[in-house]
């Protein structure tokens, strides 16, 4: 029989051991339940542009996480539906900073959006990073109020180089083949169209193009048969376009009339892998910018990426699915370098950003640019591509062709070979 | 030849908008309900004449069956799931049942709409021309695809007259819309009347959807813009008058063109609207209206 004395010894010794035991246990529990990172998705999800953000995320977050996450840390996207609405997207934002703790928001294609939420990420300090819309004012608000607006990045190709995109291909590509002298510019009546419009006019001339006429039109448009009647009585070479909004209704209806002029620019429902099954083939013969494509190989992480996105979602991924991806492994690995959430680390980790991305090298531009925090643009950074829809499959043909590709535009179109 | 160009366009779109509003009258006529869901409705024959036409590839006839098929089957579910639970409804006083009704469709139309959305996208869909190519009127090229429509919504128009005029059931429909209680006493079931109009309503419904894929492709955030384009028309022509609607409609379809063509695409609904605020100010039963 034990005494009082051993026995309340034993209740020490097992009470001691079972207080040690249960706090290495807790302290197992705590690394294995790390917080992980949280990453807030503001994206339309009911359109194939919005809808490829939140899928490229997704893809982004699960090579992260199989690779191991950060620190051990794993990332989580919280995903939001906009529905088009910067209302919406704001109220998201706010949710996502105060209610989910997310430590960075990406999304949203959109620049009338992306401008509502950049003074919510200059307010709560939590850095934002849109993949999608185009128009410098973005990156220019950075650059005028540097200390308030430094939380937000622009990872797509601003709107002027967009235009400086076309004008490349045209002169280096396009001239080789034809001859293009004239164009009339047609592009929607939207944000992102005004600085594009504004460089169009300005590099079509240098190439050598004249631009006989620049119409902008409603983005609620759906007959466009006035708009090709009045550019057809215009002999232009080409239609250089600024279509995002809209795309399937013109691009239907131009091969419907036989509008015998090719259209080229930048058409973003082009970039989608849809495109072709949404205008039952009426995309043959249109050329459309793009960051990259199925094809494209601009680098080894671009042909993976559309692979596992073919794989999972059974198409491939429209413009902003190859930014987003990249735009989840910037911030992760600018996490990583901070070694920290705090906002204003991540603004500096972010300023340091080099990463080879599916759309080329990824940098942003410094203080000194206009463009502060835009992606840079250029052959070495991200370059933009010209692909052309041809027989059900985009054509990556510029400024890196696919083996045995060659530029095809309908019979209904004019256009002659360059003179002399 | 802009002249020409105008009048073969405005032709096309005008047949597509009387046939359009046409059911939407007639249905307002014959059992006083103005379906607000109109709109999802040919959005609804459109997107699945685009399914369809995806995976039949190369049979555009079977896609536009399909779609008229979608139209008819949106047409009873609006019926059954809406309209008549609220019109049978004790606890809606009977003053207020056409403001149900009005409520009911408007947001029976919204559910459809955002259903079509978030399954289909709210990019537009086009179908496949039911025949492709195009022909010169008077120097200008026009797409056969667009005569074609104006052909079978007049024959599809042609045909509601004969049925209405010339058979039985039509004579009822007429009648039920003069004095449906004579029509009862007579010992004639109107649930049967409605039945009936609502079938050719989802047919004509779903005729217009799948002609405006074929024609400028139709997008679920389109829906309410298809109504209100309707409920124009039938405003302008005088609520319940088939042959006030498509006059209306020709009367909108030619100011839009004209001034799409004229001053600018962006105005191309201004002028039209304007006239209806005009007509219901000093002629508030409408051109042809009888009340």
């Amino acid at each position: 029989m034990l005494d009082r004395k051993t026995f309340t010894l034993h209740v020490r010794t097992v009470l001691l051991a079972a207080a040690a035991l249960g706090c290495l246990a807790a302290s197992q529990v705590r690394a294995q339940t790390k917080e992980p990172i949280r990453i807030g998705i503001i994206s339309e999800e009911s359109a194939i542009a919005g809808a490829g953000i939140s899928r490229a995320a997704q893809i982004a977050m699960d090579e992260i996480n199989a690779a191991g996450g950060v620190d051990g840390r794993k990332v989580e996207i919280v995903q939001y539906d906009d529905h088009n609405s910067a209302a919406d997207a704001v109220r998201a934002f706010q949710r996502a900073v105060s209610q989910d703790k997310v430590v960075g928001v990406i999304g949203t294609y959109i620049t009338e959006i992306a401008l509502a939420l950049q003074p919510w990420s200059a307010r709560t300090h939590v850095p934002f990073i849109t993949t999608g819309a185009a128009s410098n004012e973005i990156s220019r608000h950075v650059h005028d109020d540097y200390d308030k607006n430094k939380y937000t990045f622009h990872e797509y190709m601003a709107s002027p180089f967009i235009a400086d995109s076309v004008c490349d291909s045209v002169k280096l590509w396009l001239q080789t083949k034809y001859s293009i002298k004239s164009a009339v510019v047609l592009s929607e009546d939207a944000a992102w169209t005004t600085p594009l419009d504004a460089e169009y006019l300005e590099c079509l001339p240098k190439v050598g193009v004249t631009v006989l006429d620049h119409v902008r039109f409603s983005p609620d448009t759906s007959d466009f048969t006035p708009l090709y009647n009045k550019i057809e009585g215009e002999k232009p070479d080409v239609i250089v376009t600024g279509w995002s909004h809209i795309g399937v209704q013109p691009t239907v209806q131009w091969a419907q009339q036989q509008v015998p002029i090719p259209i080229i620019g930048i058409s973003s429902q082009a970039t989608s892998g849809t495109f072709w099954k949404d205008t039952n083939g009426a995309a043959a013969g249109i050329v459309t910018f793009s960051v990259a494509s199925d094809g494209a190989n601009l680098t080894p992480v671009t042909q993976p990426f559309v692979d596992a996105y073919i794989k999972r979602f059974g198409e491939p991924p429209p413009y902003p699915g190859f930014t987003t991806v990249d735009a989840v492994h910037v911030f992760v690995e600018a996490v990583r370098r901070a070694g920290s959430t705090d906002g204003d680390k991540l603004v500096t980790a972010l300023e340091q950003t080099d990463y080879i991305g599916t759309v080329g090298r990824v940098q942003f531009y410094g203080r000194d640019s206009l463009f502060t925090h835009a992606m840079k643009y250029g052959p070495t950074f991200a370059p933009g591509i010209a692909l052309q829809w041809q027989d059900g499959k985009q054509v990556p043909l510029w400024p890196k062709a696919a083996p045995n590709a060659k530029l095809k535009f309908p019979a209904f179109t004019h256009l002659q070979p360059p003179k002399g | 030849m802009l002249a020409v160009q105008i009048l073969v366009d405005g032709f096309a779109i005008s047949a597509l908008y009387g046939l359009g509003a046409v059911g939407f009258t007639l249905m307002f006529g014959v059992s006083g309900v103005l379906n607000l869901s109109h709109g999802a409705t040919m959005v609804v024959a459109a997107v699945t004449a685009w399914v369809v036409a995806g995976q039949h590839a190369g049979s555009p006839w079977l896609a536009a069956l399909a779609g008229t098929g979608a139209g008819v089957a949106t047409a009873f579910a609006t019926y059954f799931l809406v309209v008549r639970p609220i019109q049978r409804s004790r606890s809606v006083p009977a003053a207020e049942k056409e403001i149900f009704v009005l409520t009911g469709t408007l947001l029976w139309g919204i559910m459809i709409q955002e259903a079509v959305a978030y399954f289909y996208t709210d990019n537009p869909k086009t179908v496949q021309p039911l025949i492709a190519g195009v022909m010169q009127i008077g120097g200008v090229r026009t797409p056969i695809n667009e005569l074609l429509i104006a052909v079978i919504c007049w024959t599809v128009i042609g045909l509601l007259w004969l049925l209405v005029n010339r058979t039985k059931a039509g004579k009822v429909l007429l009648a039920a819309s003069i004095n449906p209680r004579a029509l009862t006493i007579l010992g004639f079931e109107l649930s049967r009347v409605y039945l009936l109009v609502w079938t050719i309503y989802g047919v004509l419904a779903g005729i217009a959807g799948v002609l405006l894929a074929t024609f400028l492709g139709a997008s679920s955030a389109q829906a309410s813009q298809l109504t209100a384009s309707a409920f124009s028309i039938v405003v302008l022509g005088g609520l319940g008058s088939v042959t006030g609607s498509l006059f209306a409609a020709y009367v909108v379809g030619y100011l839009e063109t004209l001034t799409a063509y004229l001053i600018s695409p962006a105005y191309r609904t201004v002028p039209a609207l304007v006239l209806v605020v005009l007509v219901v100010y000093f002629r508030p039963h409408g051109l042809l209206g009888r009340r």
